[in-house]
């Protein structure tokens, strides 16, 4: 079909053809960084990953070899110390939120919540080494673990609140209308209707805070070799890729990739699966 | 005498009805010890910063000295770091954030549109040590070799040329900036995208039954409806940006000092407490760096306050029309 157009009207589709290329192109090029960030790490970090990685202790600088296995144990313990903090406090402040709380107390706590969220990552570890390394006189992995727990609470309480609000009113309603008093009703049969989506938001709060350093720096410091309690210097996979890529060895580095790789992996791991659990069932709140 | 059941059955009850108000108190104890720590943070923090804070008085907000052997301390050339860095990290995620938010809402498919917000939001879940990995073995020396040179040459002429000025290290302001528009953009797209999915459908089908083009219903129906949304979510990003640590911390060059030149290196609030906290020696030095802390702490909660408004506001206003 041949219109004679305007020469208006042709710029006009111009304009239009042009900017949604550009669109476009935003998408594809933001979306495209995640693919690099990828293939980066795989191809600097893959050889290294190898089984000294996870069995061995780091060398000191100069000798080749070693591995971060006192990182990993390291990681996992501040993280399961925060998680066993962060988690039942979150959980249950969170049921507070949605199912008690009157309205201008319930405000007060969300907002409060949404700020603790928004405290940059760093001044969480002052605040910790003020209340814990200060007042002990030693970095722990107890001190560490606190500061993630810190910041896995609000995302905790927030999710569950969120969940729990999804819950039709009339299962509420019906199980109330047996008779059955509200504590029980959340206990049989709100909560177990949303834990899909509050075991979601667990999921991401804890990949999430797996991966902080900033908190960590001047909590759990730092150790190369393995700690015997949770009361002295801890390892752990974010710090040691720290101090590895900005340390001048070139060992060192090749051990900082593998372990971005591996950390990056469980990260997305993590996140995969935290999010197949909840497209079967609720949606993912915003 | 009645029957055991009917004996029992008020006495149940009762016990479980006590059991609200109990469950009530329990879950309010949790819920008010976010309360108790957040307090607790600005106190610390607040407590902590006093011998700075009487010693400096305001004057430290705005001197450039920074020598921890004479315990002489300012903050202006970590606050000029952290505002330019995020300043740069913004000008570049916004125009591409926005884009990118107006592709995946208005054109993408909407199985397309899932699918790539979905990888946006793994790379939201990047940790930001893993960028600065990234940052310091790729980015910088792409940014010594190639692009500070080629910049430093486009903008040879006045009055740009101090900005571009000086050797090129890969390192400063500028690599900043550029690994924080990679971290913040996840943000901008995830929120805008909400934002202009929230304009009601109406809106878009009266500016095209119009004669409007795509883009034109886009440009100035759709994206002026989402405004505060999509300004909301930069502020966001902005305080992202603000509070970002590690990846900054490992390009930005350490400098203490305020440069024009913005691929310089410099220094960040963030940079200098992760840097230098462990090891501070001194009462002065652990005081200066805490209360740098607790200014970045009231840049980024101001921020987040004024973008938390703005988001609220869009989003009832997109629930009343629709």
């Amino acid at each position: 079909m041949t219109i004679a157009m305007s020469p208006r009207n042709r710029r006009r589709l111009i304009v239009n053809n042009v900017m949604l290329t550009a669109t476009f192109l935003c998408a594809a090029i933001t979306v495209s960084s995640l693919f690099l960030i990828l293939a980066y790490l795989l191809k600097n970090g893959a050889q290294s990953v190898d089984l000294n990685f996870f069995t061995q202790l780091p060398k000191s600088p100069g000798e080749l070899g070693g591995g971060m296995a006192n990182a990993i144990v390291g990681s996992a313990t501040i993280v399961a110390l925060a998680s066993a903090i962060g988690l039942p406090i979150g959980f249950l402040a969170g049921v507070y939120l949605a199912e008690f709380s009157p309205k201008s107390l319930g405000f007060l706590i969300r907002y409060t919540a949404d700020l603790l969220n928004g405290v940059p990552s760093i001044v969480i570890g002052i605040f910790a080494w003020g209340l814990i390394v200060h007042n002990m006189h030693h970095f722990s992995a107890l001190a560490g673990g606190f500061a993630l727990s810190l910041m896995l609470i609000p995302i905790t309480a927030r999710g569950t609140e969120q969940f729990l609000l999804e819950v039709p009113r009339t299962m509420r309603e019906g199980a109330l209308a047996l008779g059955a008093p509200m504590w029980v009703t959340i206990a049989t049969v709100i909560v177990p209707a949303a834990r899909k989506g509050i075991m979601t938001s667990m999921i991401l709060g804890v990949a999430r805070i797996s991966g902080e350093t900033a908190p960590l720096l001047f909590t759990a410091l730092g150790n190369q070799y393995w700690a015997t309690s949770l009361n002295e210097p801890t390892a752990s996979l974010p710090v040691m890729i720290f101090t590895h890529a900005t340390a001048p060895y070139d060992d060192w580095h090749r051990q900082a990739w593998a372990a971005g790789l591996v950390l990056l992996g469980l990260v997305f791991i993590a996140n995969i699966l935290a999010r197949t659990i909840v497209s079967r069932g609720a949606s993912l709140p915003k | 005498m009645a029957t055991p059941a009917a004996d029992m059955r008020p006495k149940y009850k009762k016990a479980l009805i006590g059991g609200d108000e109990l469950a009530k108190a329990f879950t309010f104890l949790f819920a008010a010890l976010i309360l108790v720590v957040t307090a607790m943070l600005v106190a610390e923090l607040w407590r902590t910063s006093s011998p700075a804070k009487e010693k400096f008085g305001i004057g430290f907000l705005t001197s450039q000295l920074w020598n921890p052997v004479t315990d002489e301390y300012g903050a202006l050339p970590f606050i000029y770091g952290t505002i330019l860095t995020s300043t740069l990290a913004l000008v570049i995620a916004v125009p591409l954030g926005v884009g990118a938010a107006i592709y995946l809402s208005e054109l993408a498919l909407p199985r397309v549109s899932n699918a790539l917000t979905f990888l946006v939001e793994l790379l939201a879940a990047v940790p930001s040590v893993i960028f600065g990995l990234l940052a310091i073995f790729t980015l910088v020396p792409a940014m010594r070799d190639y692009v500070q040179p080629a910049l430093q040459k486009i903008f040879s002429f006045q009055p740009m040329a101090p900005f571009f000025d000086g050797p090129t290290f890969g390192v400063g302001y500028l690599t900043a900036g550029i690994i924080l528009a990679v971290m913040t953009f996840p943000f901008i797209i995830s929120v805008s995208r909400e934002a202009l999915m929230a304009v009601p459908r109406e809106q878009r089908e009266a500016a095209l039954a119009l004669g409007a083009t795509k883009w034109e219903s886009t440009w100035q129906i759709v994206l002026p409806y989402a405004k505060l949304g999509i300004l909301g979510s930069i502020f966001l990003g902005l305080a992202r940006a603000l509070g970002e640590t590690m990846a900054v911390t490992m390009v930005i060059g350490n400098s203490e000092a305020i440069h024009q030149s913005i691929i310089s290196p410099g220094y960040t609030i963030a940079a200098v407490i992760a840097n230098n906290f462990a090891e501070a020696s001194g009462k002065m030095f652990t005081s200066a760096l805490v209360e740098l802390g607790l200014v970045l702490f009231a840049l980024t909660m101001l921020i987040n306050g004024f973008a938390q408004l703005m988001i609220a506001l869009t989003t009832n206003k997109g629930a009343k029309k629709s």
